[in-house]
């Protein structure tokens, strides 16, 4: 509850995404408007979600606690479901757009190309998700107060940053591979995708017992770390040698000219 | 009065950069480079080989540096509207004053803390209705002012709007951050701010400056009065004016009789720039005097533009087919900044003409700026939009968070069908109409939801 809890917990939730912007993404309008546009398809499907679930609660019976955690847990799994739906449209309309400027243009090659389209639309979606869930949470966290004064954990806010950073991680990482499957037609891949997103969500009800919650979630995220690398066109060999800075087409392909 | 000059500039977006799609083959070459520039820092690719369809393939290369100038001009909007919005939400956030009730505008006479609900009603509605007249007639005002060319008339209120705004205005806003954060400050050190701070503004706005210093302060007038309307309008009567004025913004600047198309048309067919004072311009225009005609109101380039790679500035207007030392990447940029520029005949005589210290002018013939525009009226009212639902929404940060990102994705819509239309559009309308929907949606629809989800810590 003090300026280092909200500047370390902000930091935690946000570094890398914030980074990954800094440095790949702010220097480049076109990337940066389809961040704010995949942000915008992720708003568009909490919306839905949360207005059927708020219809849902208007018409049952306020009164009992386990029909309204029952219809919380039926909203995450909609909400789940709708943002993979909007990835899919998303999607589609990247795909019905960019065909659209390639007949205008004649040209070989896209001024955005799909995997950049991918990684930029997860991020997008990650920061957006990420912001919902846990800026309320910081701010918060500035104020007066006692954690778990009533008995729950006293971990809260850190558990959240992680939690946070892990969810917009997963996002990018999603958005590639999600992207990668509907380019190659692997629609297996993209149910794998839709169910490690419901595993994490559900994992998350098992909160406040962050090893049920928060451990597998970093494991989820490092398999679809390496699935989302090797699907973007990584390999061992590429990444020693970019390590090593011998990757001749890596340091061409970053060095600007002077 | 200032409120009513502030409501009256409005959002008209006039658009500079179609021109260079205008251009006739002999710039093909300087394009070529151009693209394939662009090709070699964006993908990494080698640039594909270009046969020897350079005529056709002119306008589709046009059409792909459309994407490319049209994403940045979009950006070049993105981060003024994102400063104001910020700058607005910090405030409201950190000083309670302008959460205050302390009273209502005059404009706006009927309270709202009223018995009975169809009575708040009823006088929100009267109050919005009251509001919309004033703007009305003071647009019409300056339209027949302009149009019987009282420049004076109009230069002389634009004046005194921005003494007010930019004196007396953030005399109280400083006024009031400084009781925030109990600093204690003596008058004569305050004076001193104040002094300077209203000077090199109005010298700023209204005459010339560094485009950054000038850009920087329309974003801090605009947020000043920003400010004013969240603090003096009540909650219905200010998301009712957000509605109306955006159908008013509609009809004033699409139908043919309106105000604002009549003033933007009778611009062009005098070729003068709109009022500096009322546009943020994302590019410089230097105006000596409106009225003038003769040589000296030429647009003059930026000679500090914004990339500080370009350091030769005397040199620019010699760009011919060599070299020269100018690599591609330069010469993007300086495209992109100052608009394309190449020695004619006639600009060549014209720079040998005038005396050597000045800087060499450009002509053009078409729209000279190759900038966006965006009124000043639109800044004011995002940030009315943003600001309310910080202040007001009980959901706190998502629905600020919910209202940003619609507002800037209707200015990008807007923008793009700027692109398609290329002619001066309403900038009010999608975005406020985005932004007033994410709001009631996300303060009463997502608010309970995220609220229970964080309760249990459940992740979506």
């Amino acid at each position: 509850m003090t300026a280092s809890v909200f500047f370390g917990c902000t930091f935690i939730a946000f570094g890398p995404a914030i980074s990954l912007f800094l440095f790949t993404i702010a220097r480049d309008p076109l990337r940066v408007i389809f961040l704010i546009a995949g942000a915008f398809f992720w708003l568009v499907s909490l919306l839905l979600s949360s207005l059927v679930w708020f219809i849902a609660v208007q018409i049952s019976n306020k009164e009992n606690a386990s029909v309204q955690k029952g219809l919380l847990i039926f909203g995450v799994v909609l909400s789940v479901l709708l943002q993979e739906t909007f990835r899919f449209g998303y999607y589609k309309l990247l795909k019905r757009a960019n065909e659209g400027l390639m007949a205008l243009s004649q040209e070989d090659a896209m001024p955005i190309s799909i995997r950049q389209l991918a990684y930029v639309s997860g991020l997008g979606f990650g920061f957006m998700s990420g912001a919902f869930s846990v800026v309320n949470i910081l701010a918060d966290s500035l104020g007066p107060g006692t954690v778990g004064i009533h008995g729950d954990s006293q971990h809260y806010f850190v558990s959240s940053a992680f939690m946070t950073m892990a969810i917009i991680l997963l996002h990018m990482f999603w958005g590639v591979v999600f992207f990668d499957a509907c380019e190659k037609k692997r629609w297996w891949a993209v149910v794998i995708v839709v169910l490690s997103h419901l595993l994490v969500s559900c994992l998350s009800f098992l909160n406040p017992q962050y090893e049920g919650s928060l451990i597998p979630a970093y494991v989820v995220m490092c398999v679809m770390g390496m699935w989302a690398f090797s699907s973007a066109g990584g390999s061992l060999r590429n990444l020693k040698l970019c390590l090593t800075c011998r990757d001749k087409d890596f340091l061409l392909a970053n060095h600007r000219p002077r | 009065m200032a409120e009513n000059l502030a409501n009256v500039l409005h959002e008209q977006l006039s658009e500079g950069f179609p021109d260079t799609h205008r251009n006739n083959s002999g710039e093909g070459a300087d394009r070529r480079r151009v693209v394939e520039g662009v090709d070699q820092e964006l993908n990494g690719q080698p640039p594909s080989a270009r046969p020897s369809q350079r005529l056709e393939s002119e306008e589709d290369e046009d059409e792909e540096l459309t994407l490319k100038y049209g994403a940045k001009h979009v950006i070049m909007l993105f981060v003024p509207v994102t400063l104001c919005m910020v700058v607005v939400v910090a405030t409201i956030k950190s000083v309670s004053f302008y959460t205050q009730k302390d009273g209502q505008l005059i404009y706006t006479p009927f309270p709202e803390d009223t018995e009975t609900v169809g009575q708040r009603a009823l006088n929100s509605i009267l109050n919005a209705a009251i509001m919309i007249s004033v703007i009305i007639v003071m647009t019409l005002l300056l339209v027949v002012l302009y149009k019987y060319r009282c420049y004076k008339v109009i230069h002389g209120w634009l004046i005194i709007s921005s003494l007010l705004l930019l004196f007396f205005f953030s005399f109280i806003y400083l006024g009031e951050v400084f009781k925030t954060y109990n600093v204690g400050m003596d008058y004569i050190t305050l004076a001193l701010i104040i002094w300077n701070f209203g000077v090199v503004g109005m010298i700023c706005i209204h005459w010339k400056g560094p485009l950054h210093l000038q850009q920087a302060y329309l974003i801090m007038i605009s947020a000043l009065m920003a400010l004013v309307f969240i603090k003096y309008l009540p909650e219905w009567t200010a998301w009712l004016i957000l509605a109306v004025i955006s159908v008013y913004d509609l009809v004033a600047v699409l139908c043919p009789k309106g105000p604002l198309r009549m003033l933007v048309e009778t611009a062009q067919e005098r070729n003068e720039p709109i009022f500096p004072a009322l546009i943020y311009s994302s590019t410089m225009v230097w105006l000596v005097n409106m009225a003038d005609t003769d040589a000296e109101s030429r647009k003059k380039p930026a000679l500090n533009s914004t990339t500080p790679e370009s350091q030769a500035a005397p040199s620019q207007s010699t760009q011919g087919p060599d070299d020269g030392g100018f690599t591609t990447d330069w010469e993007l940029r300086q495209q992109e900044t100052l608009g394309h520029m190449e020695s004619s005949e006639e600009t060549r005589r014209q720079v040998q003409e005038m005396p050597s210290a000045r800087p060499p002018a450009i002509q053009s013939d078409d729209s000279e700026e190759r900038g966006v525009k965006l009124g000043l009226g639109d800044f004011i009212f995002y940030s009315v939009l943003v600001g309310k639902a910080s202040a007001t929404a009980s959901g706190d940060w998502n629905t600020t968070l919910a209202c940003f990102v619609a507002i800037l994705i209707g200015l990008c819509l807007t923008l793009l069908l700027l692109a398609i239309f290329k002619k001066a559009l309403p900038a009010l309308p999608i975005s406020i109409t985005f932004g007033l929907v994410f709001y009631f949606a996300t303060d009463n629809l997502v608010r309970p939801f995220m609220d229970q989800l964080a309760l249990h810590q459940f992740y979506i």
